[in-house]
Formats: structure tokens, C-alpha cells, sequence
């Protein structure tokens, strides 16, 4: 029984892990309706920018993750202004395109700088240090994510529910022509929401660093955060949050209890389970239009 | 410029339009048929090489350029290829039954994931596809028996009804055969009634459905067929790669199989062949130039992923037509030398068209 409780906890971080790489899929996809194959590359990128600042510069933490998130703040802004809004009304898969080969740019670029060798995180407040609740043993290494993914739901829901910017987002998001007639600067605000989603990106990888290894190659797992958004549906950011933790979850209780193998494929299969029963994900609230 | 005066409907469907084209055509077959005679066994290689991935290129080609449905997973198909040939020939099946078994097993493969792919559009399908195709690589490394897992197989060489196919020369006329039926059989299927029916799924679905045109039906045949060519294509590139293992066949192959289809430009039968020539010779161009560069720039590794992501950045940016494109427009630009406008290529839409409502 312990045994599962401390997998769940593991595998709940896992998980929240996803669905914060999931949550700058679909903040980006709500409002631009692109989808960036280059999300879990940004997170890489973000994990980089901060081992410098806080390994190499040795700031402090908090401050270092401050700075790591801002400058990817400033890229994915001028990432979009720059780059991905030339395309606005091709075809869907020119941004699937375009996407994949940002993200080989950006990882053979980190390869460049930081080389292609695994590097470990510097040390965090939260290294080495275990709180025993009730037998289970959790490292706060995994007790941060949770409750960094909590905090940042939070905020997010905070941002978008009570703030001018966030609500003109939601509005750019639902009916660009309409916000755009309201006076919504719908460019800037696509560019804002891109600096967002790195933003979270750079924090799902800072908090998700200690507990792996810092390399080029971690944004592939951009591609299983893909099935938490699919699983989320791609419309709420709580369901994607919960997708995150579905495919997180499965996939720990999946390495422990099923033959080699299934760790890998869990999310996938999951995914396709879920768009054979619901083409638009569990807790979509998106209509394909109709004629 | 030429003007041709059409006295028949069924001259627009000519296998060739006029003189000029057959001439150019078998100029190009001529060519390609004395390679091997007069170029050094490396490149004879390498040409083998992009002819395989043009075949595959047209398989995809009538699945993302003619029908409008986007896949992330041919890599699959032709690992799915790969091995049943392999797996087949070692058991001592005669070559000449392996390689259309290896189609039939990507055809099943692709029937498979067509069914359910035909509740999806857009972007999920294209998420489904590499989802199965992530499935299929954990299936041929845990399939011990059958695959051999990590330790990978051993290709034997092709045998041709006794005739033992050894030399690099007699996989590339092997090839270059395929090659040359597939593409015919591709050019005759697009212009077809059942081609135009694709064409017309790719536009609209909504308009096709309401002309009579069968979404299930024709959604999973062209997936099948799709997967069946990118299937043999597997199987030959089998023959080429002489061994086979899991990672020969992963996300980046099917990455680099949609690539294809995109650089050259989709919708033409042309753009996959141009695409796996600018896919097949890059590295060779990348290897050249690493001669001439300082060797601080030339030693880093990925350089090769860098470059290819940045091409296909500058291509999806300024050339979406692809490399066909450009060269129908360069052909263009002389067909109507000083009138030649700029907008005869424009692209229609400045803005985004929602899919969506709320």
C-alpha cells in the first residue's frame, strides 16, 4: 500500500510535469490555433537558460529562475513576432512544419552552447530532503512540482479571470475579428501569449530538472506532454492539467506493474483510446464547425 | 510560349501534354538508366538511396498532397516493410513473394490505423499517426523473436528468381524499376475518377461528401495504398541499409519523409521526387562543405539536424509551394516573359480562418 502511495506521488509529479508543457500547447493553440511541436524544446531551452544563470552565474534560485523565464519570455515573444506569425493562414501542417524544424534548430543550438553531454542540475532547495507523511516518504524534489503546478494554475487562473491583459487574451482567443474590432491588439497579444507559454515552459522544466538530467534530447518529451493536451482535449487548461496527470500516472503504475515496454507507449495508447471515443478529447468544449 | 489547342477533352489528362515533355522525360530516364555506367559505385549508392526515399515520397505524396491527410507516422510503415521482408527472406521466402508481402503487411498496417484515423481531422490525425507510429517502434524492439529487438537483423541480399543481387549497380536498376511503376501507377491513379475524388476530399470534405464522393471508403483505400508503397519502399531500403535495428526507423524518419513531401512541394507527383533529392543530398552537400569550413565550425556534431532545420524554416517561410513551385514559377516568369506577374502565384488567404466555434 505504501508502495502505491509513493508511486502515485512520483507519478503525480511526473505528471504535472506534462501538463505544464501541455498548458503552453493548448495557451498557444486557444489562441492562435497553431500547435507548437517545439513546446517541449522550449522547455529545454528554459532548463538551459537557468543552469547557466544559477549553476554557471551561481545566482540564487529563485532569482535565476526569474531571470531564466524571462529571457525565454523575451524569445518565445519575438519567437512569434518574428517568425511563426508569417505563416498565419497556411495550411495547419506548414506550422507543424515549421515547428518540427524550430525544434531541431533549437536542440542542435543547445547542443552547440551547452554540448550534447548529460548535465546534472545544480543543487535546489529542495535536494535531498524528504518529508515522511504517515510512512510515505516524499522527496520535496516531488512535493515542489505539485505544488509549483498548483501555484501556477493558480496564478494563470487568476491572470486570465481578473487582469485586463488576460481577459483580452481569452477574447483574442475566442473571436480574433471581434476583439480585434474592440480595440484588442490581437498581434501583440499572440506574441504575449507565446512569451507566456515559455514562460511555463522554462518553469515545467526548471521544476522537472532535478529529478532528470539536463540534455538536448529532453525535448522529446514535448511528444508525451502532446498526449496529456489530446487527452485534456485541447480546450480547458484544467483538462489539460488533468491529462498531464492521467498520462504521468499511468505511465508510473505502467513501469511497475506491466511487461517492459508499456512505460513507453502507455501515453500513446491512452491518446488513441481517447480520440476513437471522443475525437476532441475528454473534456473538450470545442465544436468542429458544422454546415 | 507554347499554346497548345486542345481538340478533345481526354488531351487533358495526356499522359503527356505535348513534344517538349516526352522529350525532356526520356532524356531524364536515359540518364538515370546509364548512371551506374558512368558514375563511381559511392554515388550509384547514394542515387539508390533517394530513389527508394522518392518512392516512399510518392506514397505520402498521395496521402498529404492529394488528399489532405497529414501523417506523422510513415516511418512506421516502412519499418512495418522493413521487417516482414527481412523476417520473410531470412525464413527462406524467395525475394519475389517477400517484397509484396511486405506491402500487404504496411497495407494491413495502414488499414488499421485508418479506421479510427477516419474520426479525426487536422492536427489529430496527424497526432494519431505518430502515436501509432511511437507504438510500432516499442513493438519492434520488444518483438524479440520475430525482430530480433536491439540487436537488429541482418539483410540477406535480394534473390531475383536465383539470381543473386549483390552489387550496389543491380539494387539501383532493382529500384529504379519500382521506382518507375510506382510512379506511373501514382500519375494514372490522380488522374483518374478516384484521384479527382481525393483531390476533392483534400479541398473540401464537405463539398466531395455532397457530390457523391465516399469519405470512409476512399479515406481508408488511400490510406492503405499510401502505406503499401511506403511499405515497399521499407523493404528496399532494407536491401540498401543491409541491417536493420529499431532506431534506423524512428520519429525522425518520418519527420524527414514529411519533409520530403513539403520541400517539394505538395500536391505533384514531381515535388516528392525533387523533395527526396533535396532530402537524399543534403548530407552529401553538408559532408562537401565540411571540408571547406573552419574546423572548429565543420567538428561540431548536429550540424547536419541545424542546417536541415534551418532550410526548412526558410522554405515553409518564403517558398510554401515547395521546390516545384518555384519552378513552375520560374517556368512561368519565361512562358510570359514581359507580363509575368508576381500575384499568379499569391497565396489566396492573408488571415486566419478559425475551425473552430464556440
Amino acid at each position: 500500500m505504501i508502495e502505491l502511495f509513493q508511486l502515485l506521488v512520483g507519478g503525480i509529479a511526473q505528471g504535472c510535469v506534462y501538463g505544464l508543457i501541455a498548458l503552453g500547447f493548448v495557451l498557444i493553440y486557444k489562441a492562435t490555433e497553431m500547435v507548437n511541436f517545439a513546446q517541449g524544446d522550449l522547455m529545454m531551452l528554459g532548463t538551459f537558460v537557468a543552469l547557466t544563470s544559477i549553476g554557471t552565474w551561481g545566482m540564487n534560485y529563485w532569482l535565476g529562475l526569474a531571470a531564466a523565464a524571462l529571457a525565454m519570455a523575451v524569445f518565445g515573444y519575438l519567437l512569434d513576432a518574428i517568425v511563426l506569425r508569417r505563416i498565419i493562414g497556411q495550411p495547419q501542417f506548414a506550422v507543424v512544419i515549421l515547428t518540427i524544424s524550430l525544434g531541431f534548430l533549437f536542440r542542435s543550438f543547445a547542443g552547440f552552447v551547452w554540448g550534447n553531454e548529460t548535465l546534472n542540475f545544480p543543487t535546489t532547495p529542495f535536494t535531498n530532503e524528504t518529508i515522511d507523511v504517515g510512512g510515505v516518504i516524499i522527496s520535496l524534489e516531488h512535493l515542489s512540482i505539485i505544488l509549483g503546478t498548483l501555484i501556477l494554475a493558480a496564478l494563470l487562473y487568476l491572470f486570465f479571470t481578473y487582469t485586463r491583459l488576460g481577459n483580452a487574451m481569452q477574447a483574442a482567443s475566442q473571436n480574433q475579428l471581434a476583439a480585434y474590432y474592440m480595440g484588442v491588439r490581437v498581434k501583440h497579444i499572440n506574441s504575449l501569449i507565446w512569451a507566456l507559454s515559455a514562460i511555463v515552459a522554462t518553469i515545467a522544466g526548471v521544476l522537472f530538472a532535478p529529478i532528470s538530467l539536463v540534455e538536448p534530447s529532453n525535448g522529446f518529451y514535448g511528444i508525451k506532454a502532446f498526449a496529456a493536451a489530446v487527452i485534456g482535449g485541447f480546450g480547458s487548461l484544467m483538462g489539460t492539467v488533468l491529462g498531464g496527470l492521467i498520462i504521468g500516472v499511468s505511465e508510473t503504475m505502467a513501469a511497475r506493474y506491466l511487461p517492459p515496454g508499456f512505460k513507453e507507449i502507455v501515453a500513446y495508447l491512452l491518446m488513441l483510446v481517447v480520440l476513437m471515443l471522443r475525437p476532441h478529447g475528454l473534456f473538450s468544449t470545442l465544436q468542429r464547425k458544422k454546415v | 510560349m507554347r499554346i497548345l489547342f486542345k481538340t478533345s477533352y481526354f488531351e487533358d489528362i495526356r499522359l503527356f501534354q505535348h513534344g517538349g515533355q516526352r522529350f525532356w522525360y526520356g532524356l531524364l530516364v536515359a540518364a538515370v538508366l546509364i548512371a551506374p555506367l558512368v558514375l563511381a559505385e559511392f554515388y550509384v549508392g547514394e542515387l539508390t538511396q533517394v530513389i527508394i526515399l522518392a518512392i516512399a515520397g510518392v506514397g505520402l505524396m498521395l496521402l498529404i498532397g492529394y488528399t489532405g491527410l497529414v501523417s506523422l507516422g510513415h516511418g512506421a510503415f516502412m519499418a512495418v516493410g522493413a521487417y516482414t521482408n527481412t523476417y520473410l527472406i531470412t525464413n527462406g521466402v524467395p525475394f519475389l513473394a517477400a517484397l509484396p508481402a511486405a506491402g500487404l503487411a504496411a497495407l494491413l498496417a495502414g488499414v488499421i490505423i485508418a479506421v479510427p484515423a477516419n474520426r479525426m481531422s487536422g492536427i489529430y490525425l496527424a497526432i494519431a499517426t505518430l502515436a501509432f507510429s511511437q507504438i510500432v517502434e516499442q513493438l519492434i524492439i520488444r518483438w524479440e523473436p520475430v525482430t530480433r529487438g536491439f540487436q537488429g537483423m541482418p539483410v540477406p541480399a535480394p534473390d531475383l528468381l536465383g539470381y543473386k543481387l549483390t552489387h550496389g549497380w543491380q539494387l539501383y536498376y532493382l529500384s529504379l524499376t519500382m521506382l518507375m511503376l510506382v510512379v506511373l501507377a501514382a500519375i494514372n491513379l490522380v488522374r483518374s475518377p478516384t484521384g479527382r475524388a481525393l483531390v476533392a476530399i483534400r479541398d473540401s470534405e464537405i463539398s466531395a461528401q455532397s457530390l457523391g464522393v465516399h469519405l470512409f471508403r476512399y479515406k481508408t483505400a488511400i490510406f492503405a495504398l499510401s502505406a503499401a508503397v511506403t511499405g515497399l519502399a521499407g523493404a528496399l531500403i532494407a536491401h540498401r541499409m543491409r541491417f536493420i535495428s529499431p532506431d534506423a526507423f524512428n520519429f525522425l524518419l518520418s519527420v524527414q519523409l514529411l519533409l520530403m513531401v513539403v520541400v517539394g512541394g505538395l500536391g505533384s507527383i514531381h515535388g516528392a521526387i525533387l523533395g527526396a533529392i533535396f532530402v537524399g543530398g543534403l548530407p552529401q552537400v553538408i559532408a562537401l562543405m565540411r571540408d571547406h569550413l573552419p574546423t572548429a565550425v565543420a567538428r561540431t556534431p548536429g550540424l547536419e539536424p541545424a542546417l536541415f532545420g534551418l532550410v526548412l524554416v526558410l522554405i515553409v517561410l518564403f517558398e510554401p509551394l515547395g521546390l516545384y513551385g518555384r519552378w513552375l514559377k520560374i517556368k512561368a516568369y519565361f512562358d510570359f516573359f514581359p507580363l509575368y506577374r508576381r500575384a499568379t502565384f499569391k497565396r489566396q488567404r492573408a488571415y486566419l480562418k478559425t475551425e473552430r466555434v464556440r
